[in-house]
C-alpha cells in the first residue's frame, strides 16, 4: 500500500530489514502425499543481526533456514507466503535470479564440512569457487581473499592450508574453512545449519568463536539454526523457538533466556539439568567387571595403551573423552570384538575369553550393549515382538504365553503401550523409541552389565533425558551395573557415580564424580569441563577473554 | 485383522501399477498359459508338417510355416514351454549356487571370501559365450549339461551382487549385536541379513532370468542349445533364417516373442524395484 509520499519513512525502514519471510508454508512429502512442515512462520532479520532458529528435530528450523536461500531440499516444496531477501521475493523469483544470489549474497554453511566438501579438490580452490563463477573476484584476489579470510578464522598457517585437500585437515578446521568458503564473497546473510553439531566440545569452542569473530567482523547477518540452547546463546542476538512447524517463542536472547513465556522454551532451558547423587562403590564386593593393563590396536594402529579400570556393582562409570580417544575401542574390547593385544578382562572376578566366539552363551547374556545409532542396530525388517523375543528365547529358553507376557512386560517397563507397539516394525518408530527399544532388547536377557555407548548422542535433548531417567530407573530397580560411554559432560552429570577421563588411548584421570568435577583438575579434564557451553551468554565471551592468547597462540 | 490388511496393501499396489507393468504382466501370464497347456492350446503338434513349407503369414497358418512346412505358431507355443521352463530352471539354480556362496563370502569374509571371489574372478574373465561353447563341444551338447554350464556362468554374476549388498548389510550394527548374542552363521544369515538384502536380489532375478533365456536363445541360434525337432525361439530363427532371403516375415516372429518376452520381464522389474526402493521419491 506504499504511495510515492511516504517514501522518506518507509525507505529506512526498508533498508535495515535484509530478508523478511511473510506466512511461509512447506510441505513434505511422507508416503506418497504432501504434509505441511512448517505452518505459516513469520520471521524478519536487520543487517548485521544474528537469528538463532532453535528446536528439536522435525521442528522445521533447517527447512526455514533453507528457505532463505529460496531453496526447497529434495521432497520438500514452499506452497505459501513470500520470501523478501532485500526486496526480492525468492519464492517468487525466477531459479536465474535465485541462483544468483546464493553463493554471491546468501551464503549457506552446512552440517558436516567432511560431507559438503568435494574430496578431490583443494580447499582453496572450493573457497575461490562462488565468487569467480558469480564474477566479483578474479582467481587472485579469491585466492589472497581467501588466504585473509584463513588467517582471521585462526586456520594455521593461513597462506598454505588452502593447497591442502579436505581429508588432510582435521574436523574443527574444515568446519572452518566452510565459514571461509561461505564468506568468500562477502554475503550479506550467511545460514548456519548445525555447524558444531557433529564436533567435540572442544572443536566446537574454536568453530563458534571463529564464526562469531568474523561474523562481526564484516557486520554479516546471520541465521544460526542449532538444538542446542547453550551454543545458540553465545551466537544469536534474538532467538525463535520452533516446534512442529511453528512458532513457539520469539525474543531478544537475554529476555528469552531469562523470562521465557513458554513451558517447552522452559524445558529447552532446563535440560541439562538433570543430576544424581553419586553413590560410593559397596565395600567388599567384587567389582562387576575389571579391565586390567589393556592394549588394544587396530591392525598396527595402536588404539588403547595400558588401561586398566573396574566398574562396581549397581553403580555407573562414565567413561569420557573426544572422538578418537579410545572410549569405544574399549567397549570393543570387552564385549571381545577387538581381543586385546596384552591385558586381561576379568567379569566378577573370573576372567573372560578375548574373543566372543569362545564365550558362553551365558557369560555373553551377562554383558549387554546399548548402541550409539538405534536407526542401524534394530533391523528394520523386524517386528518389536521379535526383536525382545529372540533374546529370551535364545538365552532364557521362553517360548509361548511366557515369552509374550515377557515381552509386554518389558514394553511396559520402558514406558512404551504393549499392545500399541508390539506388532509395529522398528522403521515405524522415532528415534527416541527405537533407543527404548534397544533398552528393553538388552534387559530381556537379563543382564548384570549394560554398556551403553553414546546412547543419547543421536537424540534431542529432551527425549534424550528421557532415556537416562529410564536408565537411572532401571538401575534402581533391577541392580544394574552401567558402563557409559560419553563425549557429553552433561550427560556424565547426570547419571554416572565414578568417571573415567580418556585422551589418545590413555586414561588420564579417575575417581568418583565428585572428585573429577571439583578442582583441581587435570589440564585436560579442566579443558573439557570449561568447554561445555553453559546457557549464560556471555559465557563465551568469558572463557575467550580466560583462555585468552593462550588459546590464539596454540592456533588450534 | 493381519492378512486382511496385506490383502489390501496388495491389492493396492496393483491398482497403482503403470500401464507397463501391467503390459509386462499380461503378456507373461500369455507365456505361461501357452507354455502350460502348449498341446491343447496349440493348433497343431510340435512336430507335425502340416503344409507347404515358407507360407507367409496370415494364411490359413495365422504366422505361416517354416522351411519344411510345420506351422510356426503352434511351434512358438511349444517353444514357450521349452525355452522358458529351461531358462526358469537354469535361473533358479544360478542363484541357488549365487546367493549361497555370495553370502558365504560376505559373511565369513576373510579367506574365504578370496577363495571365492577368486575363482569367480576367473570364471568371469573369459567371454561367457565363448566359454559355454568351448564346454559344451567337450561335454557334448545335451540339455542338462547346458543348463549346469549356464547356471555355473551366470551364478557369477548373482554371486558379486550378493556379495556387495551383503557386505553393506553385514556392517550395520544389528548383525554385530546379533554375533554378540551368540547367534550362528545361518540364523544371521536368515533372520538379519536375507529380508534386508530381498528387493535387489528380487529385482537381479527378473534381470538374470532374462539374460539366461537370451543365452539360450543364443546357444540354440549356434546350435548347441535344444536340439531339433525341439521347438525352441532360438533354433527356429536359425533353422527359418534363410526364409528371410525370400523376402518371407516368418523368422522374425520367434525373434519377436524373444523380444516381447525381455521387454516384458524387464517392465515388471522396473515396477518392482520402484515399488520397493527408495525411487518413489
Amino acid at each position: 500500500m506504499s504511495t510515492p509520499g511516504d517514501n522518506g519513512s518507509g525507505e529506512t525502514a526498508r533498508g535495515d530489514v535484509l530478508l523478511e519471510m511473510k506466512g511461509l508454508r512447506l510441505e513434505g512429502r511422507v508416503d506418497e502425499a504432501w504434509t505441511e512442515i512448517v505452518h505459516g512462520v513469520d520471521l524478519t532479520l536487520h543487517r548485521g543481526e544474528v537469528l538463532g532458529l532453535i528446536g528439536e528435530s522435525g521442528a522445521g528450523k533447517s527447512t526455514i533456514g533453507l528457505a532463505a536461500l529460496g531453496y526447497a531440499r529434495d521432497g520438500c516444496r514452499i506452497t505459501g507466503g513470500q520470501i523478501f531477501f532485500d526486496g526480492i521475493d525468492l519464492a517468487a523469483a525466477p531459479e536465474s535470479v535465485r541462483r544468483r544470489l546464493r553463493g554471491s549474497r546468501i551464503a549457506y554453511v552446512a552440517q558436516s564440512a567432511a560431507a559438503a566438501f568435494n574430496p578431490a579438490h583443494r580447499l582453496i580452490d572450493q573457497c575461490t569457487e562462488a565468487p569467480v563463477r558469480h564474477g566479483l573476484m578474479s582467481y587472485r584476489e579469491a585466492a589472497d581473499a581467501a588466504q585473509d579470510l584463513y588467517g582471521r578464522l585462526h586456520l594455521p598457517e593461513p597462506r598454505t592450508i588452502g593447497f591442502r585437500y579436505p581429508h588432510q585437515v582435521s574436523g574443527g578446521q574444515l568446519q572452518r574453512a566452510m565459514v571461509a568458503m561461505a564468506m568468500a564473497a562477502k554475503p550479506d546473510l550467511i545460514i548456519f545449519d548445525e555447524p558444531t553439531t557433529a564436533l567435540d566440545v572442544t572443536t566446537q569452542i574454536e568453530v563458534m568463536a571463529a564464526i562469531k569473530e568474523i561474523v562481526e567482523q564484516f557486520d554479516t547477518a546471520a541465521i544460526y539454526v542449532t538444538h542446542d540452547l547453550a551454543v545458540v546463546a553465545q551466537m544469536a542476538d534474538r532467538i525463535m523457538v520452533m516446534r512442529d512447524g511453528n512458532l513457539v517463542e520469539e525474543g531478544l536472547t537475554r529476555a528469552l533466556l531469562d523470562h521465557p513465556d513458554e513451558e517447552y522454551t522452559r524445558a529447552l532451558i532446563a535440560v541439562r539439568q538433570l543430576r544424581k547423587e553419586a553413590e560410593a562403590p559397596i565395600a567388599g564386593q567384587t567389582p562387576i567387571l575389571q579391565v586390567e593393563h589393556v592394549t588394544a590396536a587396530y591392525g598396527d594402529v595402536p588404539v588403547l595403551h595400558d588401561i586398566s579400570f573396574e566398574v562396581p556393582r549397581k553403580r555407573t562409570v562414565a567413561i569420557v573423552g573426544e572422538s578418537g580417544s579410545g572410549k569405544s575401542t574399549a567397549a570393543r574390547v570387552i564385549t571381545g570384538l577387538l581381543p586385546p593385544v596384552s591385558g586381561r578382562i576379568c567379569y566378577d572376578g573370573t576372567e573372560l575369553p578375548a574373543n566372543y566366539r569362545k564365550r558362553s552363551r551365558d557369560q555373553l547374556r551377562r554383558i549387554q550393549m546399548i548402541n550409539q545409532m538405534p536407526d542401524t542396530a534394530l533391523n528394520p525388517k523386524h517386528h518389536v515382538r521379535d526383536v525382545i523375543g529372540r533374546p529370551l528365547s535364545f538365552y532364557l529358553g521362553q517360548q509361548g504365553t511366557e515369552k509374550e507376557e515377557r515381552i509386554r512386560e518389558l514394553l511396559a517397563l520402558i514406558e512404551l503401550e504393549p499392545d500399541q507397539y508390539i506388532d509395529r516394525l522398528t522403521t515405524e518408530l522415532s528415534g527416541g523409541q527405537k533407543q527404548r527399544i534397544c533398552i528393553a532388547r538388552a534387559l530381556a536377557a537379563d543382564p548384570d552389565l549394560i554398556i551403553c555407548d553414546e546412547v543419547t548422542s543421536a537424540l534431542d535433548q529432551l527425549v534424550g533425558e528421557g532415556i537416562l531417567r529410564l536408565l537411572i530407573r532401571l538401575q534402581d530397580e533391577f541392580g544394574l551395573s552401567y558402563m557409559f560411554i560419553t563425549h557429553d559432560l552433561a550427560t556424565v552429570r547426570a547419571i554416572a557415580d565414578e568417571v573415567v577421563v580418556m585422551k589418545d588411548g590413555e586414561i588420564v584421570e579417575s575417581g568418583a564424580k565428585n572428585e573429577i568435577f571439583q578442582p583441581p583438575h587435570h589440564e585436560y579434564t579442566e579443558l573439557l569441563l570449561s568447554s561445555v557451553p553453559e546457557m549464560d551468554p556471555d559465557w563465551l565471551d568469558r572463557l575467550l577473554a580466560k583462555r585468552g592468547d593462550e588459546f590464539r597462540d596454540r592456533g588450534i | 485383522m493381519k492378512p486382511i490388511q496385506t490383502l489390501r496393501k496388495t491389492r493396492k499396489v496393483f491398482r497403482t501399477a503403470p500401464p507397463t507393468a501391467w503390459f509386462g504382466m499380461t503378456v507373461i501370464l500369455i507365456v505361461l498359459i501357452a507354455g502350460l497347456f502348449a498341446p491343447i492350446v496349440a493348433p497343431y503338434g510340435e512336430t507335425e508338417i502340416v503344409g507347404a513349407p515358407g507360407l507367409t503369414i496370415g494364411g490359413h497358418f495365422l504366422f505361416g510355416t517354416d522351411q519344411i512346412g510345420r506351422d510356426i505358431l503352434s511351434r512358438v507355443i511349444f517353444g514357450a514351454r521349452n525355452t522358458v521352463g529351461i531358462a526358469f530352471i537354469t535361473t533358479i539354480l544360478a542363484f541357488s549356487l549365487g546367493l549361497v556362496t555370495g553370502l558365504l563370502a560376505a559373511v565369513l569374509g576373510r579367506w574365504a571370501d578370496q577363495l571365492l571371489s577368486r575363482i569367480v574372478d576367473i570364471l568371469m574373465a573369459i567371454p561367457s559365450l565363448i566359454f559355454a561353447l568351448l564346454i559344451l563341444t567337450m561335454t557334448g551338447t545335451s540339455i542338462v549339461n547346458m543348463v549346469l554350464v549356464i547356471a555355473v556362468l551366470e551364478s557369477t554374476r548373482v554371486y558379486r551382487l550378493t556379495r556387495a549388498v551383503g557386505m553393506n548389510v553385514g556392517v550395520l550394527d544389528f548383525v554385530e549385536v546379533a554375533k554378540l548374542r551368540g547367534e550362528g552363521l545361518w540364523w544371521i544369515i536368515r533372520h538379519e541379513m536375507l529380508p534386508n538384502i530381498a528387493t535387489p536380489l528380487a529385482a537381479e532375478f527378473g534381470l538374470r532370468f532374462c539374460f539366461v533365456f537370451l543365452f539360450i536363445s543364443a546357444l540354440s541360434f549356434l546350435g548347441l542349445g535344444i536340439q531339433p525337432p525341439t521347438a525352441d525361439w532360438g533354433s527356429m530363427v536359425r533353422e527359418n533364417a534363410t526364409l528371410i532371403s525370400f523376402g518371407l516375415p516368418t523368422p522374425l516372429v520367434p525373434a519377436a516373442a524373444i523380444a516381447l518376452l525381455t521387454v516384458s520381464v524387464n517392465f515388471v522389474v522396473d515396477w518392482f524395484l520402484y515399488q520397493t526402493s527408495g525411487l518413489k521419491d
